[in-house]
């Protein structure tokens, strides 16, 4: 039996506001993530992916339905430390997220929260910033690195709490390319190697693809849901809710639209060459 | 704009025993000696202070030059609290001169004297700490030595928080302003020109988006914050812990046989 980690159920939520009617942000949303798996919440703006983050930790408090963490009920307000140490969570803005000024300082916030004797705090701070390969800035100032560098601490902050889950909430959208690439790089091997469960909240296709798991949203409802490469064969519906398709798999579905008989799920680069140079020696080959 | 060079704390990165010395002791140190400066008469004592401290910047490597320049904003109330002593000391004796309505007495020359040196001997004692303990140090010190005051409801965890935010966020706020000012500038605000009130007044357009900014950071901060499961000082425990080393408590025994020193030689007038 799989090991469930993060679970709503008829999730609904609104801003109680004064606005008539209230606009609902999640409509019914029911998710189960497993344990150690790598899954991307993929959406445009507005969709509620946000929103869907906040809840996974107990920021932000269903209107309608239920969120358990590993079990938890996130409305137990006497759990909720636990349920803040079990889902750790990374934001937009690294810049906002980091409270110290020294790197290292940062990255023992959270263990020194959670009262971990110091000899402790010290070896997760180094496993941490090892784990995100920022050990040789543990003394720098944060705001003299580059904005990659600072999500990598961030992220380094979360992980010294030694959370079973990390939720990113587009932790890349402030970063230059290099960047990007670096985060992303970085919240792979941690779900590889340490086994954490990633929720990668994301409105890039590159990054949703690499994911195990996509989950599509729009409106508050989860329209899609499944491997990436099934997800992303759904090329209209994607685009009738204003998102687009990786640019492999747009490719291949104009090919398809034009008659030629390709398959959509060639996600990668290099799968998607292997598919055009089939087709190239097909078509060069005189029936 | 040379908003970037604004330097805080002003602290002098180095390796000598007074950087090594364990912050709180600094801290403590500085004190003992201003209370020390207080506790100073005459010709003797002042002297011994002078050589201290002489000996404490030579031993911090900290280069005379820049604690000249750390003296300049406030050569000016030292100027006037020398004339105002030289002026309005009363004397007994025959007035050294006397022109208008001011008479200078021996004595008024002595206060005066004596008062320049003690403000640049304490305000140079300051500078010390502050140039050889880093901004986080010092804050770190300030917590543990305020410890006590939790007894009677001090917030004390909450102060050296709010502290060491301050201190990080100072950086990225200037670098903001300075993209706010750029931003405004492009869009033809002119923030050098025109009388002072004028000045002021170009101001507001580059308050208002930096206040708005660092309410919205504060309020991001703050969530950030709560995921790490912050929730106050209760229950937390440090990294860094701070333990006094020899030399730190040889500084400790020095600090107090020089005020126990200066006392003794101040109260028989020396």
């Amino acid at each position: 039996m799989k090991d469930t980690i993060l679970k709503t159920e008829g999730l609904r939520f609104s801003y109680q506001e004064e606005t008539i009617p209230a606009p609902v942000v999640l409509d019914g949303v029911d998710l189960e993530i497993e344990a150690g798996s790598f899954v991307a919440v993929l959406g445009h703006n507005g969709s509620g992916k946000s929103t869907l983050a906040k809840h996974l930790n107990a920021i932000l408090l269903p209107t309608g339905g239920k969120v358990y963490v590993d079990g938890i009920d996130t409305a137990d307000e006497d759990k909720l430390l636990d349920i803040r140490r079990t889902v750790g969570m990374v934001f937009q803005n690294p810049d906002n997220q980091i409270v110290a000024n020294v790197v290292e300082e940062d990255v023992a916030f959270a263990p020194e929260n959670l009262g971990v004797p110091p000899e402790e705090i010290r070896r997760r701070v180094d496993d941490a910033l090892k784990a995100v390969g920022m050990y040789e800035y543990r003394e720098h100032a944060p705001h003299l690195l580059s904005g990659g560098q600072k999500q990598r601490i961030a992220i380094a902050g979360v992980i010294a709490m030694q959370p079973r889950c990390i939720v990113l909430d587009e932790p890349t959208a402030m970063l230059d390319p290099i960047g990007r690439a670096e985060v992303l790089k970085t919240i792979k091997e941690l779900n590889r190697a340490s086994g954490v469960t990633v929720v990668l909240i994301t409105h890039h296709m590159d990054e949703a693809a690499q994911a195990d798991r996509l989950v599509v949203m729009a409106k508050g409802k989860v329209i899609a849901d499944g491997a990436p490469k099934e997800v992303f064969q759904r090329v209209e519906e994607l685009k009738a809710v204003g998102l687009t398709v990786p640019e492999t798999t747009e490719l291949l579905w104009e090919l398809r639209k034009a008659g030629l008989d390709v398959p959509l799920d060639a996600l990668s680069d290099e799968e998607c060459a292997a598919v055009l140079a089939k087709l190239l020696t097909k078509d060069v080959t005189p029936a | 704009m040379a908003l970037k060079d604004i330097t805080l704390g002003q602290y002098f990165p180095g390796t000598t025993i007074i950087h090594r010395l364990d912050p709180r002791v600094k801290i403590i140190g500085t004190i003992a000696y201003i209370v020390a400066l207080f506790l100073a008469k005459w010709l003797v004592t002042y002297a011994i202070m002078l050589v201290v401290l002489a000996a404490l910047i030579a031993i911090s490597k900290i280069g005379v030059k820049s604690i000249l320049r750390g003296m300049k904003p406030i050569l000016i109330i030292v100027i006037i609290t020398g004339l105002l002593n030289l002026f309005y000391t009363p004397g007994q004796g025959e007035p050294l001169v006397s022109f208008w309505v001011f008479t200078i007495y021996p004595e008024g020359v002595w206060a005066a004297c004596a008062m320049v040196l003690r403000i640049a001997m304490l305000i140079t004692c300051t500078f010390l700490l502050t140039y050889t303990t880093s901004p986080i140090q010092l804050t770190d010190a300030l917590e543990r030595l305020m410890n006590p005051l939790k007894v009677i409801k001090v917030p004390v965890h909450e102060l050296s928080m709010m502290m060491s935010i301050a201190l990080r966020f100072i950086p990225t706020l200037i670098e903001e302003t300075d993209k706010i000012m750029s931003a405004q500038k492009a869009r033809g605000a002119d923030f050098d020109s025109g009388n002072l009130i004028q000045k002021a007044k170009a101001l507001v357009p580059l308050l208002v988006p930096l206040f708005i900014s660092a309410f919205r950071r504060a309020d991001e901060l703050a969530v950030a914050m709560e995921c790490r499961c912050y929730h106050g000082g209760e229950g937390r425990t440090r990294m860094r812990q701070l333990k006094l080393k020899g030399t730190d408590i040889a500084a400790l025994i020095l600090a107090v046989v020089l005020c126990v020193v200066i006392g003794v030689l101040g109260r028989y007038g020396f």
